[in-house]
C-alpha cells in the first residue's frame, strides 16, 4: 500500500487516543470536579500528547502515558495544584482509623453515597481507586500514571480503601443528614 | 501462616496481583478461616462498588467532535481521489473486522467479569461462618422466605428423585441489584444458583453451553424476566443437570 510514510505515525495517534476519549475524560471530571475545567484539561492533554507523540515508545503502555500526561497537566493546573500538596505521612494519619468489616454496609451503599464519599477523599486516594477499579489498570500500569513505585501503589491503595470505608462509615452513621 | 500475614496480602489478592503460588496459599487459606474470607469479600465488594460508581461522568458531543477535529486537522492528509476509490472497500472491512473484534472482546470481558463476581461471591459466602440465611431442604420453606426482601418471586425445582439436595439461600447483590443465592448440594460438593432480575443489557450473558473458570463451571440463562447462574466446583455436566431441573421449573 503506498500510504504516505508520514501520516503512519498520526493515524496510529488517533487509533490509540480516541478510544480513550470517554475514560479520560471521566478521570479528568473527577479531579477537577468540575465540567468546564474536565473539558480543558482533556482537550489540552490530548494536545500535549499529540505533540509529544515521538517520545512515546512503540510496544509500551500508551493508555499509562496518557493517562500519566492527563494527570501531570491537572497537577500543574490552578486546581490541581491545590491538590498536590500531600505527603504519605499525612494520609495515613487519615486513614489509620479503620471501620470494623462491616460487608451489609458496602452492599447496601448506593451509588450516589460511593460517589459521595469518592468526591469526599483526597485526591491521591481518589485518583488511585479510580485508575485500579474503574480503569482495571494494573499495578504496573498505576505505577507508570502515577510515577510512584509499585511498593507506593500498594500502600496506598490499602490506604485509600481504608479511607473510603471510614467515610461510608460515617455516612451510614449519619444517615441521611450526612450526604 | 498466622492470620495478620495474610491481611496483608488480601488487597493484592482482590486485585490480582499476588504471585501463582502465593494465591494458591492464600485461596487456601480463604477457604478455611471465615475473618480473612468474610475481610477479602468486604475488599471485593469495595472494588465493585468503586467500579459501578466512578463511571460516573459523560463528556459532551461538541467535545468529542473538537478533540476528534483537532486531531484530525493536524494529522490527516487530503488523498487523491483515486486513492479514495481504490482504498474505501479495503477500509470498511477492516473498520467492520476492528469493530466486531473490539465488541465481541467487549462482550466477552463483561461476561468474564459477571462471571468473576459470581465465582467469588460463591467462594466468599462458602468459606463464612454461616453461608445460608435460609436453612432448609424444602424448597417451600426458602421460596417464601425471600418474599419481601427482595423485588421479584422464582419457582424451585423438586428434587426428589435426583441427585441434588436444597442447602438454604441467602440475599446477595450483583452490581449492587438484589437477589437470590441459593446452594445447593451434589455429593460432597456445593453449587450457587443465583437468581436476579434480568435487565436488557445482560443480554451479553447470552445462555450458552456452561464455561469453565479456574475451576468453576458457570451456566447461565434467562428465563421469564429472569436471569439465572449456576456456579459450582463439578463438572459441565453435573451443572447441566441442575441448570435443567431449574428451567423446568421457572
Amino acid at each position: 500500500m503506498e500510504v504516505p510514510d508520514s501520516r503512519l505515525p498520526a493515524a496510529t495517534f488517533e487509533d490509540l487516543a480516541l478510544p480513550l476519549f470517554d475514560q479520560l475524560y471521566n478521570f479528568a471530571h473527577w479531579l477537577t470536579q468540575d465540567t468546564t475545567e474536565a473539558e480543558d484539561l482533556v482537550q489540552e492533554s490530548y494536545t500535549k500528547a499529540l505533540r509529544g507523540f515521538s517520545s512515546f515508545q512503540v510496544g509500551t503502555n500508551f493508555r499509562a502515558w496518557i493517562f500519566r500526561i492527563l494527570r501531570n497537566t491537572f497537577l500543574t493546573s490552578r486546581s490541581g495544584l491545590k491538590s498536590a500538596s500531600f505527603d504519605e505521612q499525612e494520609i495515613e494519619e487519615i486513614a489509620s482509623d479503620r471501620p470494623t468489616p462491616e460487608t451489609i454496609l458496602i452492599q447496601q451503599a448506593d451509588r450516589e453515597m460511593v460517589q459521595q464519599a469518592l468526591t469526599e477523599l483526597a485526591v491521591p486516594f481518589r485518583e488511585i481507586l479510580l485508575l485500579c477499579e474503574v480503569e482495571e489498570m494494573s499495578y504496573e500500569e498505576i505505577a507508570q500514571v502515577l510515577a510512584i513505585p509499585i511498593g507506593t501503589v500498594m500502600s496506598r491503595l490499602y490506604r485509600a480503601r481504608k479511607a473510603l470505608r471510614s467515610l461510608l462509615l460515617e455516612k451510614f452513621k449519619g444517615g441521611t443528614n450526612g450526604v | 501462616m498466622a492470620c495478620e500475614s495474610w491481611r496483608d496480602k488480601l488487597d493484592a489478592y482482590v486485585d490480582g496481583e499476588l504471585a501463582a503460588s502465593e494465591t494458591a496459599a492464600l485461596s487456601k487459606h480463604l477457604r478455611e478461616c471465615a475473618a480473612c474470607s468474610s475481610e477479602a469479600l468486604e475488599l471485593v465488594q469495595t472494588k465493585r462498588a468503586v467500579a459501578v460508581a466512578g463511571k460516573r461522568y459523560q463528556p459532551s458531543a461538541e467535545l468529542r467532535e473538537k478533540v476528534r477535529r483537532s486531531l484530525g486537522k493536524s494529522t490527516r492528509r487530503e488523498g487523491s481521489w483515486v486513492w479514495k476509490i481504490v482504498a474505501l472497500p479495503a477500509t470498511l472491512v477492516l473498520i467492520l473486522s476492528v469493530a466486531v473484534g473490539l465488541y465481541v472482546e467487549h462482550e466477552k470481558t463483561q461476561r468474564q467479569r459477571v462471571y468473576s463476581e459470581l465465582t467469588d461471591l460463591h467462594v466468599a459466602t462458602l468459606a463464612s461462618a454461616s453461608p445460608v440465611e435460609v436453612v432448609s431442604t424444602d424448597r417451600h420453606t426458602v421460596k417464601p422466605w425471600f418474599e419481601g426482601k427482595i423485588p421479584f418471586s422464582f419457582n424451585l425445582p423438586e428434587l426428589q428423585g435426583s441427585a441434588f439436595t436444597l442447602v438454604g439461600g441467602r440475599v446477595t447483590y450483583l452490581g449492587q441489584s438484589p437477589g437470590a443465592h441459593l446452594i445447593y448440594r451434589l455429593r460432597q460438593h456445593q453449587i450457587s444458583v443465583f437468581i436476579f432480575q434480568d435487565r436488557g443489557n445482560d443480554r451479553t450473558l447470552g445462555s450458552s453451553a456452561p464455561v469453565s473458570m479456574l475451576s468453576f463451571t458457570v451456566d447461565s440463562w434467562a428465563k421469564n424476566g429472569l436471569r439465572y447462574f449456576v456456579v459450582g466446583d463439578v463438572g459441565a455436566q453435573d451443572i447441566e443437570n441442575l441448570s435443567k431441573l431449574l428451567r423446568d421449573a421457572g
